[in-house]
């Protein structure tokens, strides 16, 4: 039985003037999947997921998400998909409140919608005292776990992660790691760039890329087993070398 | 629809959250009606004159007490010396001589002509210029005198030897030349103009900034919706602060609001179209609230210093006269003047409404084009 | 007179002793006091806004700590600290690189300050110079995240400093710089400099002599990282099934259980029991209907340490 693929990569080129950013890229994600999306800086990463959010037009190549093609359906993909990057996405001037109602809304999310879904995730996230702090005077923890479930809060069928959990101690970082496992479970599909090694392996399938290219991608224990190696991070370096 | 209320909702909370922003929205009319109207006034007291009657005839003497009653002029001297007249005004210590030449009032009635001549040390411009448009003020009303006790008399006596004149309009609707009533409706076109396109500028730039704009770009938000979302509150801060300047020139200057409110406002938003359009391009040029800053100030800066308000277009090349067709500031600075202190009605200032709106759609076709969801 | 020379702490290039720092009303750091030996690569493990930052910013005399004292080489940092200056080499978190002048031109600037040539210490730095050298004439700011770590680092040195501090060096840099970054630190190391490195790489701690682990403002241990393992007074059980998440939600209300923290493809499991029964563990997920179990006891590292004191 073919899975359904959410995304789909064709010969995905993006250049540079001369640069080749992406060359030739080909991947598949299935609906539901945890997809780890590895690289050192300026491997390519970014400029390929920008691609895939439709920040950036690709220079060629066949592509679709969600079910819709890139080039044509821009607006569509926006609605189905959501998105979480290193730098913060909430705008620390507004309460935990304002954001969820800001971006909620347009999204096109009804009123009551909004303040029912509110109440549960404030609950969900144990932050029910701070629905009306400002986001700058909340811990770093607590601000990627709010962006992380407001980029999800439109029940989009895919989440992009742009290395979402840079910085904060390890038992935030699994408490994260935990909301991504739940968001898979209801379906979301996790698309996640990262630069912890370690946390390659909470993946259901990792691609490892070098220079534009995919050198590297399957099952974290496939890929350890296939290298030798007792780590992701020891893949990745002998990969990269 | 409800997409751009959203954001508008975003922006007045993030706007009335910004600390430094009541200040501004309240202090910055204060203080510009308050010192610049004062300060920046083109306004000329004390001009020093000096005055060579050779004639001393009736008429003569009239002229000569019109002056010596002026705020204006401060007779520092009298002589019957071309000579020691012109010396004064080379070592600097008069302004203006005024010449009245012998026999000024036997050629007035024989020829019915007659002849003033006035020196002008053009030294300093402004001083220079519009003291001599003031001399051509008294004369010019001495001469409406005249024109009504003896009317048949066309013309009594005209003025000699004076190097641009212009009286300017401003002082048939000002008619107790006062500067004040002149400069604020200024001062208010420079106010809207900081609050329109400092915020606009600056506010997508912060976006940029802190990165949320990338958040924005990928959510199904429409190009148009954003900045029109964007746009709404700052016009709306902006005609507020239009409002309240205008209040305060009422309580404090007591300038003459002719014109019909609506009209003001109106204009007031046109004009605002550009300017914010002029925010939005910048903010979409740079990438650092500094650089959006510079830029900003550099228009704003060229724009008023060209406007005339400060220093008058007459004494500019033609070239640069030329340039204000380009200048936003001094459209509306025009428009405002006409509207709130000649009472102008719509069709008087139509043609520069619908100069402004195309050059309003001009700028934020651009700013559109150049504010890009992807690259 | 002599009798009184303490021997070993001449060899002690770095003494803090109980510094705090507040700002307004947060209390960035309290109490915390460390040694740190010549030659020594000594490590601030711990995540953002646990003080790390702070406290290098006093010790490079950047900031004044509110109480406590700090020597470096006998040199107090409030008095002495022009000479403290002198012998220091920061890397801030962010390389401050001037992005718009070359490589080179960011050497010949830093080594300038400190009054000295390229020159003078080139053997010092030469190793990793070469390899950014191909670029010398690029903007700093067109450099590769590796890279310009590798010339802030040059940068830093230049000037023969006898105690480096390198905030943050390794954030946001991939795995391979990482690697050849610590691989450096090591061969600076035998030029018998004192290196203080801060990083929130937990893994980052064993490549260190010792480590101090901090969180919100306090040290939790400070220890070399062997010690701190064999500290670790659990017993550690690593588990794998086929659900992962329904694993950690069975292993979180299981009646003896301490604490379940994902770990890459496994949990890792303490549990309350001095003495912890594997076999019991095994059967109680098997009732829970668990597929593919595993269970092994496994050696904890640094992260399982580090989660362990944060609870108490």
């Amino acid at each position: 039985m073919n899975k359904n693929k959410i995304i789909k990569v064709k010969n995905l080129v993006k250049k540079f003037g001369d640069f080749v950013a992406n060359d030739n890229l080909n991947f598949e994600v299935e609906a539901g999947e945890i997809f780890g999306f590895l690289g050192a800086n300026g491997a390519g990463k970014t400029t390929a997921i920008k691609i895939l959010t439709g920040l950036s037009k690709p220079t060629s190549g066949e592509i679709s998400v969600a079910g819709y093609d890139i080039y044509k359906e821009t607006e569509k993909i926006k609605r189905n998909i959501g998105y979480m990057s290193q730098k913060f996405s909430l705008y620390d001037d507004l309460t935990v409140f304002e954001n969820i109602r800001f971006y909620a809304g347009i999204y096109g999310m009804k009123k009551q919608e909004i303040i029912d879904k509110t109440e549960s995730l404030l609950d969900k996230l144990d932050i029910r005292n701070h629905k009306n702090s400002l986001i700058r005077s909340l811990p770093l923890g607590w601000k990627q776990k709010l962006a992380f479930s407001i980029a999800i809060f439109h029940n989009p069928k895919i989440v992009f992660l742009d290395e979402p959990t840079g910085g904060v101690d390890p038992v935030t970082r699994r408490m994260f790691w935990e909301l991504i496992y739940d968001a898979s479970n209801s379906g979301i599909t996790v698309f996640v760039t990262t630069h912890y090694m370690d946390e390659a392996e909470y993946c259901d399938r990792i691609s490892i890329m070098d220079k534009g290219k995919i050198v590297a991608l399957d099952k974290p224990q496939i890929l350890k087993e296939q290298y030798n190696a007792a780590n992701i991070d020891e893949v990745f370096v002998k990969i990269a070398r | 629809m409800r997409t751009i209320l959203h954001i508008i909702q975003k922006e007045f909370i993030q706007i009335t959250r910004d600390k430094m922003m009541l200040p501004i929205i309240f202090v910055v009319p204060i203080v510009q009606l308050l010192f610049l109207v004062y300060a920046a006034t083109l306004e000329i007291k004390n001009i020093d004159l000096c005055i060579v009657d050779n004639d001393l005839s009736t008429v003569s003497r009239e002229i000569t007490q019109k002056f010596e009653a002026s705020p204006f002029f401060v007779v520092k001297g009298k002589t019957f010396s071309v000579e020691q007249s012109e010396k004064l005004i080379e070592t600097g210590q008069v302004d203006i001589v005024l010449n009245i030449p012998h026999n000024f009032e036997k050629d007035l009635i024989r020829n019915k002509k007659a002849g003033i001549q006035i020196l002008v040390d053009a030294i300093n411009q402004t001083t220079g210029s519009i003291g001599s448009s003031y001399c051509n003020q008294i004369i010019f009303n001495y001469n409406k005198n005249i024109i009504t006790k003896f009317s048949d008399l066309k013309t009594l006596f005209e003025i000699q030897d004076i190097k641009t004149i212009n009286i300017e309009h401003q002082f048939w609707y000002n008619p107790d030349l006062n500067y004040k009533v002149f400069m604020v409706p200024g001062i208010l076109v420079i106010l809207v103009t900081i609050i329109g396109m400092f915020l606009s500028a600056m506010n997508l730039v912060k976006e940029k900034e802190i990165g949320t704009i990338e958040q924005i770009n990928v959510t199904p938000i429409k190009k148009h919706q954003f900045i029109i979302g964007k746009m709404i509150p700052f016009l709306i801060i902006a005609l507020f602060e239009l409002a309240f300047g205008l209040t305060l020139g009422k309580i404090l200057f007591n300038i003459p609001i002719i014109g019909n409110l609506w009209l003001v406002f109106l204009s007031a938003t046109v004009y605002l179209f550009v300017i914010l359009g002029f925010g939005l391009l910048i903010s979409t040029l740079s990438n650092t609230q500094q650089q959006a800053m510079f830029v900003a100030w550099f228009f704003m800066l060229v724009f008023i210093m060209m406007s005339g308000l400060f220093t008058p277009i007459e004494s500019m090349p033609v070239w640069a006269q030329k340039l204000n067709l380009i200048n936003p500031v001094a459209f509306f600075i025009k428009i405002l003047r006409m509207v709130l202190l000649k009472g102008s009605e719509i069709k008087d200032i139509k043609n520069d409404l619908f100069y402004l709106f195309g050059y309003g759609v001009v700028v934020f076709s651009f700013a559109t084009i150049r504010y890009k969801k992807t690259n | 007179m002599f009798l009184n020379i303490d021997y070993q702490n001449l060899m002690t290039s770095l003494r803090v002793k109980n510094i705090s720092k507040k700002y307004d009303k947060v209390q960035a750091i309290s109490d915390i006091s460390f040694n740190a030996e010549k030659g020594e690569l000594f490590g601030l493990i711990g995540p953002d806004g646990a003080g790390k930052t702070t406290i290098f910013r006093i010790l490079t005399t950047l900031i004044l700590p509110d109480n406590g004292e700090v020597f470096f080489e006998n040199l107090d940092i409030i008095k002495d600290f022009k000479k403290i200056r002198q012998i220091t080499g920061y890397m801030p978190g962010k390389y401050s690189l001037y992005q718009d002048l070359t490589v080179e031109e960011n050497l010949n600037f830093f080594a300038a300050v400190f009054g000295v040539k390229v020159e003078d210490n080139y053997y010092l730095i030469k190793e990793i110079y070469e390899h950014i050298a191909p670029f010398k004439k690029r903007l700093a700011g067109k450099l590769s995240g590796g890279m310009k770590q590798k010339l802030a680092l040059c940068c830093a040195l230049i000037h023969k400093p006898q105690i480096l501090i390198l905030d943050e060096p390794t954030t946001g840099v991939d795995a391979v710089s990482r690697k050849e970054f610590w691989e450096m630190l090591q061969k600076l190391k035998t030029q018998n400099i004192t290196i203080l490195v801060s990083t929130p790489y937990m893994d980052e701690a064993a490549l260190c002599n010792r480590v101090a682990l901090i969180q919100k403002g306090k040290i939790l241990d400070i220890d070399t990282p062997e010690n701190i393992i064999s500290k670790f007074q659990h017993k550690l059980i690593s588990v794998k099934s086929f659900d992962k998440q329904k694993l950690i939600k069975d292993l979180r209300s299981y009646e003896f259980s301490n604490s379940v923290f994902a770990f890459g493809e496994s949990i890792h499991y303490t549990d309350k029991r001095q003495k912890t029964d594997v076999k019991e563990i095994v059967e109680y997920l098997i009732n829970k209907n668990h597929k593919e179990i595993k269970v092994e006891e496994i050696k904890p590292n640094i992260e399982d340490c580090f989660m362990d004191l944060m609870k108490k």
